[in-house]
């Protein structure tokens, strides 16, 4: 019989801790298949960040540090300057990279590291167990904003994509989505794009990409999918922020 | 090899190259700073990468990365930047990763100040991160002494996979001594078959990592950490006794003060009063057995440190009791005199005699 589908290589064979219909899942999958694609596994270091992937480091097939909370760019950074022919990439969540990692996720990117990050936004702490994270939405409830995310009390929502897209070392910045089968191919298209980016020694790469947390949003992974569309792409707009060549590239372009 | 005279800072910076060091991952800090210096200027000659980081935070977690990708890498900076690396200290125990760190340490605490202080022992030796873990603290009392650790540093955290911390304070960095380059003795070291360098499709995935969920992994990591550390205790620990022998009040103190106190005893012997030293030269694994050497000509145990009483603890616990452990310190950058050290001495012999009476 033919073959028509396997898992890919870039994966182990571990059993994920992931909750029922949490995206993480899918997420990995595209990074495994792009890495196995590229024929990168074999020459390929990860970062594992704190937070719901912290455990990432068992699940790729490939050599993997597991980094303390937002210092993943930091350590990747390292590992890049002593194997600089081989790939290196880190994956955040938003706790991690867009608050405690802020720094870290900046000056990599200001320093143009030849490194790819795969920044997974899905509006909350999931670990440690629904807090408000800088990427929760204005209204949103979670167990430290109890009567919704307050504008005048926690700030507007923080856009790493658009932050990161100011920075010159920022060679490709993408923000995309995995709520439907469209922007699960579409996700895959942009992280084959960074982590080419990172081949070709252009620069700085990151993919944003917004997933759910059906298990700390309070609603069935179906719904999730829904909410995810109705109320974080209007806030974070998908596209393509920066690309090489490209100065400045306005979400609406893509 | 001829002596040369130099910089401490830029002493360390020349050894840690000899000693093998390529990789260096900083952020500016008083009193220091001639070190990263002198690395932004030498390592690009030999092939190695210095680059200054947007924190210690950061700099330190870039020492995670390249310690666990296989590199010979440092980091320096003085007590507050110190105090920020903890958190990646504790990791890079925690994954057992080899790495030198240097801390030519100034007063505190906070920003405290940005003259010589030795108050960071309790930093250094308690772990200031978190969780079970111990390294290795180096305090050498002069330029060579500094540069003969750092050549060798290298190779001791290879062999054990530790962190080492070479603890000078800004007297020791910024004085200017004569120096002579030696090659430390040879150590049989490991292959770093653990390290993460791509697997080429010829191994498993390596992983550097300090988290075990399961309490009982834990336990048994915890365990076998313990029994490194006993290891290097017995295998590592080193100091220097200084007319101990018919002493009747030996003083204990390292790095620079340790060089007041030893005129201190020259000058206490001139003056009829029996003198010794101890002087730690490994703050951990700590020397418990120069006291247990000690003979019974010893009467008072006198601790000297330029702090308010850090170091003094371990004094009181390897005295176990057995003599009377007085204290004599300067803080804030202000460096003990030799003359005050003696006088405290005679004073507490003084008191002794009094009590036995």
């Amino acid at each position: 019989m033919p073959m028509v589908f396997e898992k890919t290589r870039g994966l182990t064979d571990r059993e994920t801790h992931y909750c029922p219909g949490c995206t993480h899942g899918i997420i990995h999958r595209l990074v495994a298949e792009v890495l196995e694609e590229m024929e990168l596994l074999d020459a390929t270091i990860g970062v594992a960040p704190v937070g719901c992937s912290v455990l990432a480091y068992d699940y790729f097939n490939c050599d993997m540090h597991e980094a303390a909370h937002g210092r993943a760019p930091a350590v990747a950074t390292g590992i890049k300057r002593v194997h600089p022919d081989l790939t290196v990439f880190a994956y955040q969540g938003d706790g991690d990279l867009a608050s405690i990692g802020t720094a870290e996720i900046v000056h990599a990117a200001h320093r143009g590291e030849k490194i790819t990050v795969i920044f997974v936004n899905n509006a909350i702490y999931g670990m440690t167990g629904g807090q408000m994270a800088p990427t929760t939405l204005i209204g949103q409830k979670t167990t430290t904003s109890p009567y919704g995310r307050e504008q005048s009390h926690a700030g507007n929502p923080i856009r790493i994509s658009e932050m990161l897209a100011t920075i010159d070392g920022a060679t490709f910045i993408e923000r995309t989505s995995v709520h439907n089968p469209q922007s699960v191919r579409k996700t895959k298209a942009a992280i084959r794009e960074a982590f080419t980016v990172q081949q070709k020694g252009l620069g700085f790469s990151m993919v944003e990409v917004l997933s759910t947390c059906p298990t700390n949003w309070g609603m069935p992974p179906v719904e999730a999918l829904e909410w995810l569309e109705a109320n974080m792409i209007p806030y974070y707009p998908l596209g393509r922020f920066r690309s090489p060549g490209v100065d400045r590239t306005s979400a609406a372009e893509v | 090899m001829e002596k040369v005279l130099m910089k401490g800072n830029e002493a360390v910076g020349a050894a840690a190259i000899r000693g093998g060091c390529r990789y260096f991952f900083g952020y500016p800090i008083t009193p220091q700073n001639e070190l990263p210096e002198y690395m932004s200027r030498e390592l690009p000659k030999v092939g190695g990468v210095f680059l200054q980081a947007e924190s210690e935070i950061a700099a330190i977690n870039m020492v995670y990365g390249a310690a666990g990708s296989g590199a010979r890498v440092m980091t320096s900076s003085s007590s507050p930047g110190i105090a920020l690396k903890q958190e990646g200290i504790s990791y890079i125990a925690g994954a057992e990763l080899p790495c030198v760190i240097v801390n030519m340490m100034r007063g505190g605490p906070g920003l405290g100040g940005i003259q010589p202080g030795q108050s960071d022992y309790f930093q250094a030796t308690r772990g200031g991160g978190n969780g079970d873990y111990r390294h290795i603290v180096y305090a050498p009392a002069s330029v060579q002494e500094t540069v003969d650790i750092m050549t060798e540093a290298f190779d001791v955290a290879d062999q054990y996979r530790i962190p080492v911390l070479v603890l000078g304070d800004g007297m020791i960095g910024q004085m200017m001594e004569p120096v002579e380059f030696r090659d430390p003795p040879t150590r049989e070291l490991p292959e770093k078959d653990w390290i993460t360098d791509g697997t080429a499709g010829r191994r498993a995935p390596n992983i550097i990592n300090s988290l075990y969920l399961a309490p009982q992994d834990l336990e048994d990591h915890n365990r076998r950490l313990d029994a490194k550390h006993r290891l290097i205790t017995e295998r590592e620990t080193r100091w220097e006794s200084f007319r101990c022998d018919d002493a009747e009040i030996v003083f204990v103190s390292y790095g620079t003060a340790s060089r007041i106190v030893r005129n201190a005893v020259e000058m206490l012997r001139e003056q009829g009063v029996r003198a010794g030293l101890i002087r730690p030269i490994t703050l951990w694994p700590w020397p418990q057995a120069a006291f247990d050497a000690l003979g019974p000509s010893v009467r008072a145990l006198m601790a000297v440190e330029m702090s308010m009483g850090q170091m003094i603890d371990d004094v009181k616990i390897s005295a176990a009791g057995r003599w009377p452990v007085g204290f004599y310190g300067r803080s804030g950058g202000m460096v003990p005199d030799q003359h005050a050290i003696a006088e405290a001495a005679v004073a507490m012999l003084e008191t002794a005699t009094q009590e036995v009476r």
